[in-house]
């Protein structure tokens, strides 16, 4: 192992302990699992829908399930460090900086993964009563996974701006709060009536919900996966600058 | 090892470290002195790499700290200011991933734990959280952390802060003994550390170095150094002041009576030739025939030099 991979491992191998080691990561399989039952099966009408699909009454609300869940897992990453001092000996050590912001945050979204296919009995559920569409119940899964790293990247760089977390938590909401709002429908319908369709295009483009779509119904398009790849990529890439300041200063 | 050149660290208008410049050798220990805020704890972290530096060197092992960090943080063991590690996990497994960021696996791994437990006293909490640790262990599981990796350098921030008498000792032992083999920075404030382990000392103030000796010459700048104390019995003490006088190497002489005997102060003429003074005034003392029970030279204090030289009024040099 080269010994990039093998300083990232270590670090997100201690990352994954802190969520292990604590009752939050308990709490939060727990919260999302019960929540997602609660979003497919009250609100999503998963019963009464009649059909064998989980676009609609279950990865239809994973953009607002994980506005609030994702920045909860995050808002530590960066925040608790600079709050402890631990900062100090995590960049003192002979690794490069993006080294450690790559470790957390694939810590991080590995957890969220493994949240994510602990919903796997509404698969099973799907397949024994219908015959759902199995292409589009991976993209979905794929696209759920990719939304939650970028709203996961945009937490970690809130967490590096702060060293409260509660902070890095509310700022992280409501910018994703933001990346939905954008491409979500009912916005986009005002949009139209007062701007030109260029500009209009242009902020549904910025927006996690519409690329999101596209996973939903089946199709993985290489744009959307760009989309996601690039958020993320700029976040860690900006934590990288906001953590050069945090020790300049 | 470590070489400082015209280090200089600004923060916003504030100079916080003002043309710094100093060098640790192998073998040696360097104590670092000055009151709070005179920037030893940002010296210290732009010497780790943890921050960059306005201006100047640092270079550890030839290595420098800014265009080859990784390289140069390598060969140090760094204890921060307030000693921090992570809370929710155990020391052994605090250790354990302080090993593996330092590149350590397997038996090499295990064999280094072993050494810094048992270095550290931390056999008995070593499967205990850090958050339920008392200070002295979270300072010693801090500082078990820096010697993971036997590293050539270390640098050590207030290493005794918040430490019982008898941990203080076994940290300065410890420094001490490390110190033959390794340089060593650290810093602290309690002045008597610097006697029992430094093989030199720096104090700065106000962002730079006010004066750079060994303990022992910087003790001689103190204006009592080299003074002669002298206890006499049953004399006059103007008898005793009279004829002190006489001595050559003698400046300002004091005598009090105090009972029956009498305390005698001789200044020396001239600084630096303190045994030449103690040993003419045994001979006034055994050709007068005075029953004396004390002759002591002063070697003088080192918290009386450090607030001379870090008073505000006083002059720098």
């Amino acid at each position: 192992m080269s010994e990039g991979l093998r300083n990232m491992w270590a670090i997100a191998r201690r990352e994954l302990g802190g969520y292990f080691n604590s009752p939050v990561a308990y709490v939060f399989i727990v919260i999302f699992l019960l929540l997602n039952g609660f979003f497919t099966f009250s609100l999503g009408y998963y019963f009464e829908r009649g059909q064998a699909s989980l676009a609609e009454p279950f990865f239809s609300w994973h953009p607002w399930l994980y506005l609030f869940l994702v920045p909860a897992v995050g808002m530590r990453l960066w925040a608790e460090e600079r709050r402890s001092g631990t900062l100090e000996l995590l960049l003192t050590m002979p690794i490069a900086p993006w080294q450690a912001i790559v470790g957390k945050f694939l810590a991080s979204w590995l957890f969220l993964g493994i949240a994510l296919v602990l919903t796997f009995p509404i698969v099973i559920t799907t397949s024994f009563l219908g015959d759902p569409d199995n292409g589009a119940v991976v993209s979905g899964y794929l696209g759920s996974f990719l939304l939650a790293g970028a709203y996961l990247g945009v937490t970690e760089l809130m967490s590096a701006i702060t060293r409260n977390q509660i902070i890095a938590f509310i700022i992280s909401v409501v910018v994703c709060f933001f990346l939905i709002l954008c491409g979500w429908e009912p916005v986009t319908q005002f949009l139209v009536n007062h701007l030109p369709d260029s500009v209009v295009n242009l902020v549904k483009g910025l927006s996690t919900w519409y690329h999101f779509l596209a996973f939903q119904r089946g199709v993985i398009d290489l744009r959307d996966l760009l989309y996601f790849g690039s958020v993320i990529g700029f976040s860690l890439f900006a934590t990288s600058v906001v953590l050069r300041g945090v020790r300049g200063a | 090892m470590i070489t400082v050149e015209n280090l200089v660290k600004r923060f916003g208008a504030k100079c916080a470290v003002d043309n710094i410049s100093f060098e640790v050798k192998r073998g040696e220990v360097l104590g670092f002195l000055g009151p709070n805020g005179a920037g030893k704890s940002t010296t210290m972290r732009i010497v780790t790499g943890f921050m960059p530096a306005t201006s100047g060197r640092v270079t550890i092992g030839g290595h420098d700290v800014s265009e080859n960090p990784i390289a140069a943080k390598k060969l140090v063991g760094y204890l921060p200011e307030s000693a921090p590690s992570y809370p929710d996990m155990t020391v052994a497994g605090f250790l354990a991933w302080a090993a593996e960021m330092r590149g350590l696996s397997g038996a090499a791994k295990q064999s280094a734990l072993q050494r810094v437990t048992e270095l550290c006293f931390l056999q008995n909490v070593l499967h205990q959280s850090v958050d339920t640790l008392s200070k002295g262990f979270r300072h010693r599981t801090c500082l078990a952390q820096s010697l993971i990796h036997d590293p050539e350098v270390l640098i050590l921030d207030e290493p005794t802060d918040g430490l019982d008498p008898n941990q203080k000792h076994e940290i300065r032992q410890l420094i001490r003994r490390m110190g033959e083999t390794k340089a060593i920075v650290f810093s602290t404030h309690i002045l008597e550390e610097v006697e029992a382990c430094c093989s030199r000392a720096i104090i700065i103030d106000r962002g730079r170095v006010v004066t750079d000796g060994t303990p022992a010459q910087l003790k001689a700048k103190d204006d009592t150094a080299g003074s002669v104390t002298l206890r006499v019995h049953g004399v006059d003490p103007a008898t005793v002041q009279a004829k002190l006088s006489q001595v050559v190497e003698a400046g300002r002489v004091t005598a009090q009576a105090d009972g029956a005997r009498v305390w005698a102060r001789v200044e020396p003429r001239a600084k630096g030739q303190g045994g030449d003074l103690a040993s003419a005034i045994a001979d006034v003392a055994h050709r007068e025939h005075w029953r004396f029970d004390e002759l002591h030279t002063e070697e003088g204090r080192l918290d009386n030099v450090f607030r001379k030289i870090t008073r505000p009024d006083s002059v720098r040099s």
